[in-house]
């Protein structure tokens, strides 16, 4: 059957169980969005501006498993993708981005609208093709598709001309793909495997560095039995948290540069760091000399260029965290390593977070404790990046796998808003909370009309201290409170905000009025927004500066200290 | 990242895909990655629609597996071997432009003599020599005309390839 590209990209969208695409039609990506009407299959979701449809997409990933898919068309529109792919590689969701681009004879010729995406996006992708023939448009979708989902996942970008699309060609949806070269290893190597279980049963002190790859395996219940059978508290990385249950006793929170300082204290007191699926981030190891000076380390990831990149490793072991998990497990023997998990008990006694209750302003920390209570810990939440991205961390509770969702890596402030719309609509089952900071809430908050539109019915939470906190605290902290470009002198009203694009919105200012508000929102049959306006002068604690070790830790404790 | 103790330079070859963007795919990464790279050749091979590399890397053993590893992230690298340690033959091809005159000309052919170099051309005022050999040679030769005056020198960079039945 004759079909045109744009209806081979349908037809193939729809062929891997595609149903939900974010975009924003223009001039070279027109003969798709006309073919859309006849593929209702695919729900388009059009956003405000091309970033959302990036943030969308890699929401509903990283709360769905499955790829998320954003288009848009050529020049301004695929630029404006940029940052969305940028933040997916970075923390491997599986992404494919299809763009439109001028038509093929214009290619070169700085056409209107003619951006080289495939250019500027060579090193943010895992992999991307311009399409330059009809007959390559299936086979192209289903070898992006292929990369984007296996060994490390990673957004796939397709860009495909205009003529391309309105080509006629022969449709046929290959069954299988095969690209020479590329080849994902999923299972460890037994001497590998046999010598990490020996350090393992060998240990005196050993944690479990758990990370996103955890996630994107679904190694969950291998995880578990890993930890009880071997006694070895698990440490979550930012995007390994939910990964394993954080009410479970062998949970032992995430460390680094804002975790817990009990975590960054029981690596330096580890004998054995076993990685799964992270990456040894600088926000975890800090000065990589002093990170867990006695430590060996065994760590096991997908992509073997991970291994040995910022820590030299003993074990190393190349493989899917799930197949590793499971050849590993039966090697284990069990033991039960009670001194090590009472000095772990102890740590956390001795080291506590800020309690939420040590003022009677309203505090950050105490309306995430609040969201916490009031949601039973069973909503997912997304966050921005500062200050209140690590306060959600800290004092919101994940017990269930994929249930915090952040930019890690990236660190992309203005995906809270777009990222939880594309989660809400990849789990219309579960509650879905935005925490947002009001610095990254601006950046994207043109989404709260895609919102109101199709009753997408996101909890948003502006943690409003009037400041872009977290760079304020570092200000404060290094620069001598020198607050330069930190300070909003005129914030807009949010709550007019939210309720002039058509959601409802509630202030809050003091403590008292938290749970009431936060019940207000959630009993709102649709999108709602909550100005929290916090105390401005409230930083992340634990806190060690970048590029520092765990010996240079500032403890909440210590905070008044630091104020002088 | 872990790099550059004990500097040395090592060859790695890789097997890749013969399509557009490929040769900007990779020096992309060793720019992105902040590898040092002295040399990077490409050029058809044996077998159709693919092309063979060979770089001359700065670096220890440790740069070398990072830089094997990151070829292999990209999808169009389908083999890479690092055959600094095996018996090789490594070629350089220059083509050196320098002054001649009637005064000169005899000991410049003296010195491309030595070096089993040939004479491409020959002006009244310049004379091409093409050398081909391992680096070390080439400098050599080309140090040896300086003083007669080199107009340009085009090098090609260092190919290699291992000796016996090695793959």
């Amino acid at each position: 059957m004759q079909l045109t590209g744009a209806q081979i990209v349908c037809e193939s969208l729809l062929q891997e169980g595609v149903d939900t695409i974010f975009g924003i039609p223009g001039g070279a990506i027109l003969p798709l969005y006309q073919t859309l009407p006849e593929y209702p299959g695919l729900k388009h979701i059009l956003v405000r501006h091309e970033q959302g449809a990036a943030h969308a997409a890699d929401g509903y990933s990283r709360v769905t498993g499955k790829p998320g898919i954003c288009w848009a068309t050529s020049g301004p529109g695929a630029t404006n993708l940029v940052t969305g792919i940028a933040t997916a590689a970075m923390d491997s969701v599986p992404m494919v981005v299809i763009t439109g681009q001028v038509k093929r004879s214009a290619i070169g010729s700085d056409a209107f609208q003619e951006t080289d995406i495939t250019g500027i996006t060579l090193h943010i992708t895992k992999h991307n093709y311009l399409v330059l023939d009809a007959a390559d448009v299936a086979t192209t979708i289903k070898e992006a598709f292929h990369l984007a989902t296996t060994g490390r996942p990673g957004p796939v970008l397709v860009d495909i001309p205009k003529d391309v699309q309105e080509e006629l060609t022969e449709f046929e949806y290959p069954s299988e793909v095969k690209i020479e070269g590329y080849n994902p290893t999923n299972e460890g190597s037994a001497v590998m495997v046999r010598r990490a279980a020996k350090l393992i049963n060998e240990a005196k002190r050993p944690v479990i560095l758990s990370g996103h790859g955890v996630i994107l395996s679904g190694a969950y219940g291998e995880l578990i039995s890993l930890a009880e059978k071997a006694q070895t508290p698990v440490i979550a990385t930012l995007l390994g948290i939910s990964s394993f249950p954080e009410d479970h006793f062998l949970y032992a929170g995430w460390p680094g540069m804002h975790g817990m300082a009990y975590s960054s204290l029981a690596i330096d007191e580890s004998d054995l760091l076993i990685a799964i699926g992270m990456r040894f981030d600088d926000r975890i190891t800090g000065d990589t000399s002093k990170f867990a000076p006695n430590a060996k380390v065994i760590h096991m990831d997908i992509d073997p260029s991970e291994i040995g990149k910022n820590i030299n490793v003993d074990v190393p072991i190349v493989g899917d965290a799930k197949h590793i998990l499971r050849q590993l497990i039966p090697l284990i023997e069990e033991t039960s390593r009670v001194d090590w998990i009472n000095r772990v008990e102890t740590l956390k006694s001795e080291h506590p977070l800020i309690g939420v209750n040590d003022t009677d302003k309203l505090i950050p920390q105490f309306v995430i404790n609040e969201l916490y209570k009031a949601t039973n810990g069973d909503a997912i939440v997304v966050t921005g990046v500062g200050q209140h991205q690590m306060w959600a961390a800290q004092y919101y509770k994940f017990n269930e796998p994929r249930t915090l969702v952040s930019s890690g890596g990236s660190g992309a402030m203005g995906f809270e808003v777009p990222a939880a719309m594309g989660a809400q609509l990849g789990r219309p089952d579960k509650t879905v909370w935005s925490i947002c900071g009001d610095g990254g809430f601006q950046m994207t908050m043109c989404e709260l009309a895609t919102l109101a539109e199709n009753k997408i019915p996101v909890k948003l939470a502006i943690i409003n201290n009037g400041v872009l906190g977290m760079v304020h605290q570092w200000q404060e902290s290094f620069y001598n409170k020198s607050y330069v470009a930190t300070e909003y002198s005129a914030n807009p009203d949010f709550v007019k905000l939210a309720e002039a694009f058509g959601l409802l919105g509630v202030r809050v200012s003091e403590k008292s009025e938290v749970a009431a508000g936060i019940a207000k929102a959630m009993d709102f049959d649709g999108p709602a927004l909550i100005d929290f306006v916090v105390e401005e002068q409230e930083n992340v604690y634990p806190f060690i500066p970048s590029g520092m070790s765990v010996a240079d830790m500032i403890e909440g404790s210590q905070r008044e200290k630091i104020r002088q | 990242m872990i790099l550059n103790t004990n500097q040395s330079h090592r060859i790695v070859t890789a097997l890749v895909k013969d399509k557009p963007g490929v040769l900007a795919r990779i020096s992309g990464m060793f720019r992105r990655r902040g590898f040092n790279i002295k040399s990077l050749v490409v050029g058809q091979c044996e077998l159709p629609n693919k092309s063979r590399m060979t770089f001359v890397v700065e670096g220890n053993d440790k740069t070398v597996e990072q830089v094997t590893n990151h070829l292999y992230k990209l999808v169009e690298v389908i083999k890479v071997n690092d055959i600094s340690d095996q018996n090789l033959v490594e070629r350089e091809l220059a083509l050196i432009r320098v002054k001649t005159n009637s005064q000169t000309r005899s000991e410049i052919m003296q010195i491309v003599d030595i070096f089993r170099a040939h004479i491409v051309d020959v002006a009244n005022d310049a004379t091409i020599v093409e050398v081909t050999g391992n680096e070390l040679k080439v400098n050599s030769l080309q140090k040896l005309l300086e003083p007669f005056g080199i107009l340009e020198v085009m090098r090609t960079g260092t190919i290699a390839t291992s000796r016996g039945l090695q793959k």
